[in-house]
């Protein structure tokens, strides 16, 4: 089983050149992927099988016995209708014990990985929007609540607990490598939960189309020890450092020019229309999945979002050079 | 005039006389001229016009969906922006699905069910001309808003609150809500037709167990639509009213539902798809056999195969919502409905199998059409048993692998069902055979351009491609596939190129086709080459589901059909009324003229469609108006239908 899994993952991948595609499916990490990939699997042996079967019998059917050429018009001969009906009862009853088995195996894996054991320690909220994802990490403690944006830190090894909502259309979380999708609907929230079972970065996308953005909605999940992410939490609570000179000035434009839109956490900036801006220099990439979180790219976001995300809802601010210089340099501060 | 007595009278038996055949014709024909022509109620014209009407609407929705395949040959393409991309998938979507994929199977059926059922037209005619006109008014006023750059954006099923005015404020859906309101209507008088005719319209002696499977494929799916466009009308009625009267049903912010739109879209959309696979699927369980020369296995399994795949459909329309957080018990059971409905599919399967291993094939272009689709049909259909598995279907939902089952499932299902169909019955069409030649360059360009296009997407899809992206980043591991996908759908598209090549060159230069140019079995056969506008001079009497072939199949001399003499039928334009299930003789029907009232009821409907659409309650009105004198005239009594007469006296009534 193993080997023919690893035959076909190999032989799919040199095709499509996709040794590293990162939305792939046909392995997981994890309590909740694990059990739907050996089904997966399944499901396409099977469907190989059959098409190979049927098409085999097939071929057999047409050349076993041809007929006469066709002549328009021209009389000939016929077979007499008695035979056949054994093909009806053996086909249809081997399909139909293949099909209650898959049922039964669906049945099974949808029972194992409905919940997750032991009961999740975190619970993370996230709510979809045109075209980035907002995310709460949710905590009895309202002091260590907190909200960042397409970049989910989740402690390695361990289930975590999910609620989607939908903040304007509909939306859809998805994360292969650790769980199938799940709608971020308005008017109501979906609960589930994933789990990553080795340290790393996974890659995540919007999978129902939203909007003109669609294509530009992904996120990262971060998968850590649960120490580092424990101090990665309490860094997210913390005040931001006040910045100085040219950051300075920095801020007073941020908080002008974008903070009614934007927050960071700790200043007086607290709009809530776009992403949560507090710690950005921790994030791996903006605008949502899209762009490497670095210099140039950032600068360049920030004077001209439309020519690189085409509709996105942040306007192409008007900003002088020493403006858009004095808002990066603080921006490069929230660390 | 006339009498009761009139269609209740015994009529004679005889055989067709030039006097007759004469006369029936002057009777039937429609008349000349452009006016003459839009008059038409035969059932061949509105066939043929339906025909012609889909695949053009397939040609336009090919180009598009080429468009943007250049757009995501390869990733960061910019040949598209977003919101044209937007635009261009969810037409190509939309004109496939509502304006090719019904419509082609409402022409050949119109076009094929009376004469497969030795009758002399549709049961209503003029409700025919009606269904023809309001889809082509329907699929016009679709594309109007195209045309002016606020085509549809929200995709083919166009979920809300994407679809609400909050976040769609341009008249971009309006106009698609109306036109599937105006397209609901055509198909649901077009299925009652279907249901009336396979009722009362059958020959003498066509009892139901003797009716090709193409009349059950057509009769299931229009029983099916009458129950499921409801639905998706209502559906698009209610976003309207959203979107322009301030009610809040889909408002999710007012204590609507999000969900209500998915529900009520799927539970006609699934249902759709099978009513747009099922009659293809007929046509090749007609056509296959005429190639394998003997009758099809199993013909009782597969009529009610046919049947419970209807009834079953019905019972699957969440398998497109796993995803949107339903309870796991919903889920299991809808689950296993979806991979169990599969059964049925399969008796088909090993049906057509078996008639082609116990047969003898002749290699012609639509046998290779209707053997290529038993491949496609199973390729489309373990795909679709694979989203059937909840735990399976929360991955590959919304990915590639989604896009490649839809497009086996319709192109492999119904287009390649239509292109063998085309070639089979062109010489009744027509009266000129197609090129054979040309034919198999066809096929061969069709079937590997498809599965060159399609297949990958499979494996996109498997390597997590998200549906409806207008592009995608390099790291991904995409553009290998995609490049081979786009230059698949153009090979397929030239395909499609060659098959209108033939078409038009066979129309002009074709050898003559004989009555029978495949030596099929079926009624069809019997008349000329293309038939004449009565079908049939006499009204034939069958004694078997294969009327031409029952001396070689040994059937006794004394148990045949009877073609060449039959009840004679020529007091008025009249039909043969019948018995439900056996077929027996039973009232003669006075059959209406040509008249362009369809097409007038047609035109005021749309003009109400398009008051709505500018929200202008004075446009509104006139359409209102005119609508209703086009009704009224409609049904207006006439005399020559008996309408007006006075019943007999004496005569005690029977039947």
């Amino acid at each position: 089983m193993r080997a023919v899994q690893v035959a076909i993952l190999s032989t799919v991948f040199l095709w499509s050149n996709a040794r590293a595609a990162p939305l792939q499916y046909l392995t997981g990490a994890g309590d909740k992927a694990t059990p739907v990939v050996f089904l997966t699997w399944g499901l396409i042996i099977i469907s190989i099988s059959v098409i190979l079967i049927i098409g085999l019998l097939l071929a057999g059917a047409i050349w076993r016995r041809p007929g006469e050429d066709w002549t328009p018009g021209a009389r000939t001969a016929l077979k007499s209708h008695e035979g056949g009906l054994n093909w009806l009862w053996i086909g249809v009853g081997i399909s139909t014990l293949v099909l209650l088995f898959s049922v039964v195996w669906t049945v099974k894996v949808l029972a194992e990985i409905q919940a997750p054991t032991p009961k999740p320690a975190v619970t993370i909220e996230i709510t979809g929007r045109q075209w980035w994802w907002q995310v709460r990490y949710l905590s009895d403690d309202n002091a260590r609540q907190f909200v960042t944006a397409n970049e989910i830190h989740i402690p390695v090894g361990a289930p975590v607990r999910l609620k989607l909502v939908g903040g304007d259309v509909i939306h859809s979380f998805w994360v292969p490598q650790l769980a199938g999708k799940m709608d971020a609907i308005p008017g109501q929230t979906n609960e589930t939960w994933f789990e990553a079972s080795a340290p790393g970065v996974y890659r995540g996308q919007c999978t129902e189309y939203c909007g003109l953005q669609h294509a530009h909605m992904s996120f990262l999940v971060v998968a850590q020890p649960a120490s580092e992410f424990r101090r990665w939490w309490d860094r997210q609570l913390a005040p931001p450092a006040p910045p100085t000179g040219r950051a300075q000035a920095g801020q007073t434009g941020f908080q002008m020019r974008c903070g009614s839109c934007h927050t960071v956490r700790g200043t007086e900036a607290a709009g809530a229309l776009g992403p949560d801006l507090s710690h950005l220099m921790q994030r791996a990439t903006i605008a949502a999945g899209q762009l490497p979180n670095n210099g140039p790219v950032l600068a360049h976001w920030i004077s001209d979002p439309q020519s690189m995300k085409p509709g996105a809802l942040m306007p192409t601010p008007s900003l002088t050079e020493t403006e858009l210089a004095n808002i990066h340099a603080y921006l490069k501060t929230l660390d | 005039m006339t009498s009761i007595d009139d269609y209740e009278r015994s009529p004679s038996i005889g055989q067709p006389s030039p006097a007759l055949t004469e006369k029936l014709k002057s009777l039937w024909e429609t008349k000349p001229g452009f006016i003459g022509w839009l008059g038409s109620v035969d059932h061949k014209e509105i066939g043929l016009r339906y025909i012609v009407t889909a695949f053009a609407f397939l040609v336009i929705g090919g180009i598009e969906a080429l468009v943007f395949r250049v757009q995501l040959a390869w990733s960061n393409m910019r040949l598209l922006t977003p919101e044209q991309y937007d635009q261009l998938f969810t037409m190509h979507g939309m004109t496939m699905i509502f304006l090719y994929a019904g419509p082609i199977l409402s022409g050949f059926s119109n076009y094929l069910w009376p004469l497969l059922l030795g009758s002399r037209d549709m049961a209503l005619p003029r409700l025919n001309a009606l269904s023809y006109w309001i889809f082509l008014c329907a699929g016009l006023f679709l594309y109007s808003s195209f045309l002016m750059g606020f085509g549809p954006n929200a995709g083919w099923f166009n979920y809300v609150p994407l679809a609400a005015r909050a976040y769609n404020n341009g008249p971009n859906i309006d106009i698609y809500s109306l036109g599937m309101i105006l397209l609901g209507i055509s198909t649901t008088v077009g299925a009652i037709n279907f249901i009336v005719t396979f009722l009362r319209l059958r020959c003498p002696g066509m009892s139901i167990n003797r009716v090709p499977i193409l009349i059950w494929g057509t009769l299931t799916a229009n029983a099916a639509n009458i129950f499921a466009i409801p639905s998706v009308s209502l559906a698009f009625l209610l976003l309207w009213m959203d979107r322009n009267l301030g009610t809040h049903f889909f408002d999710t912010t007012a204590g609507g539902s999000a969900m209500l739109w998915q529900h009520l879209f799927w539970m006609f959309g699934h249902p759709w798809v099978y009513a747009i696979v099922l009659p293809a699927m007929g046509m090749v369980s007609d056509g296959l056999p005429v190639f394998c020369r003997r009758p099809l296995v199993g013909y009782t399994a597969v009529a009610l195969a046919t049947v419970a795949t209807m009834v079953l459909g019905f019972g699957v329309w969440v398998h497109h919502m796993f995803a949107t957080g339903l309870p796991t018990i919903s889920l299991s059971f809808f689950s296993a409905a979806s991979i169990i409905i599969t059964v049925p599919s399969s008796v088909a399967v090993f049906a057509w199998l078996a008639t082609i291993w116990t047969g003898r094939p002749v290699f012609t272009t639509p046998f290779l059409f209707f053997v290529s689709f038993i491949l496609l049909f199973t390729i489309g259909g373990v795909s679709g048993f694979m989203t059937g598995s909840v735990p399976v279907d929360w991955q590959l939902t919304d990915t590639y692998f989604v896009v490649a089952h839809l497009h086996y499932v319709l192109i492999g299902i119904n287009v390649f069902p239509v292109a063998g169909a085309i070639y089979f019955w062109f010489p009744k069409f027509t009266g000129k055979l197609m090129d054979e030649r040309l034919g198999r360059w066809n096929f061969w360009t069709m079937f590997i351009g498809f599965n060159l296009g399609f297949f990958p997407m499979h494996i996109s899809g498997l390597l997590g491609m998200p549906r409806r992206i207008y592009t995608y980043p390099d790291s991904m591991g995409w553009d290998w596939l995609n490049l081979i996908t786009t230059i698949g759908s153009f090979l397929f598209g030239f395909g499609v190129l060659l098959l209108i090549y033939n078409v038009i060159r066979s129309v002009r230069h074709g050898p003559t086709a004989p009555a029978n140019p495949w030596d099929a079995p079926t009624l069809e056969w019997t008349t000329s080459s293309p038939p004449p506008p009565y079908n049939f001079a006499v009204i034939p009497v069958v004694a078997s589901r294969h009327p031409l072939w029952e001396e070689r199949l040994n059937q006794s001399e004394g148990s045949r059909s009877q073609i060449e003499t039959g009840l004679l039928l020529d007091h008025g334009k009249e039909a043969l009324g019948t018995t439900t299930l056996d077929a027996e003789p039973n009232i003669i029907l006075k059959m209406p003229d040509d008249t362009l009232v369809p097409l007038y009821l047609a035109l005021s409907m749309t003009v109400v469609a398009t008051g709505l659409g500018l929200v202008n309650w004075w446009v509104v009105a006139v359409g209102g108006a005119l609508t209703a004198t086009c009704i009224l005239a409609w049904l207006w009594p006439e005399a020559r239908l008996g309408e007006t007469a006075a019943p007999a006296t004496g005569e005690p009534r029977h039947g």
